[in-house]
């Protein structure tokens, strides 16, 4: 091709946490916090008694990633705390909830996000953390 | 939503992503091209979604009919939220950004899809 490839600038140092790959995660993230908090909203708002434990979780991890989205696009040091808090949360709570729902079904009769570790969305929830915390630590304030 | 109209946004948008993804991988920039046929996209679904939304008013409606208006408006805001974001990241990962979107349109409509199924009667 007679296309010149883009040539790639060296990523400074002190370059914020929501650019380049940091955009896509704030994409992805975004992408959850509204799901998950949608879908917690709706199934709080139209049957809660069903499955109370399972709704609070699906809220609760619609705030996680919400607080992850905010953390990522506001950057500076207290960006990448919200972040860091809120990917750590993440991956306990995906594999928290996702043994505890394959060992515990009856507890679990609806999903949430983190369901069998996030199956219902393609496993995404339980790669995301990783791929976040791994960003987070190679963007790692130095001197 | 399961007409032609359904599928043309599946296929249209799945090989959209194998081209983003694959101009990932060569390290490419997403060109001026590359923004314009995911407006396009954007377009073909923004047609979709008032298709369905006519179908609200004269048809059955889904039985969780508040769901479905909601992924409706996320349907119809993504591809311009991804072109949005690329632009403000003029490099491989803005390339990705809308290899995401294009990945992600399919399951919103496939989504769409199934909550319709499922009508009040």
């Amino acid at each position: 091709m007679a296309e010149q490839p883009t040539p790639a600038p060296a990523r400074p140092r002190d370059a914020a946490i929501g650019t380049g790959l940091g955009r896509v995660l704030l994409l992805v993230y975004g992408i959850f916090a509204l799901s998950a908090s949608a879908r917690a909203l709706v199934q709080i708002t139209t049957h809660f008694s069903e499955a109370p434990l399972a709704y609070l979780l699906s809220a609760f991890a619609g705030l996680v990633y919400i607080a992850a989205t905010v953390g990522l696009a506001i950057g500076g040091a207290r960006g990448r705390l919200m972040a860091l808090t809120s990917c750590s949360i993440e991956l306990i709570g995906v594999l928290v909830v996702g043994t505890l729902s394959i060992a515990d079904a009856v507890a679990f009769p609806d999903d949430t996000v983190w369901s069998r570790y996030g199956s219902g969305y393609g496993y995404v929830p339980l790669v995301l953390p990783f791929i976040g915390l791994w960003w987070l630590w190679r963007n790692r304030p130095r001197p | 939503m399961n007409g032609p109209l359904s599928i043309a946004v599946i296929v249209v948008a799945l090989a959209l992503a194998v081209w983003y993804l694959i101009r990932t991988a060569l390290d490419r920039r997403p060109t001026n091209a590359d923004l314009w046929s995911m407006l396009g996209l954007g377009a073909l679904v923004a047609v979709l979604v008032v298709v369905a939304v006519v179908g609200l008013f004269i048809g059955d409606r889904p039985a969780e009919w508040t769901t479905f208006v909601g992924y409706l408006i996320t349907t119809v805001a993504f591809a311009p939220v991804a072109v949005y974001l690329a632009r403000l990241e003029p490099t491989r990962w803005g390339t990705l950004i809308l290899g995401v979107a294009a990945l992600t349109l399919p399951v919103l409509v496939l989504r769409l899809q199934q909550i319709a199924e499922v009508t009040s009667g």
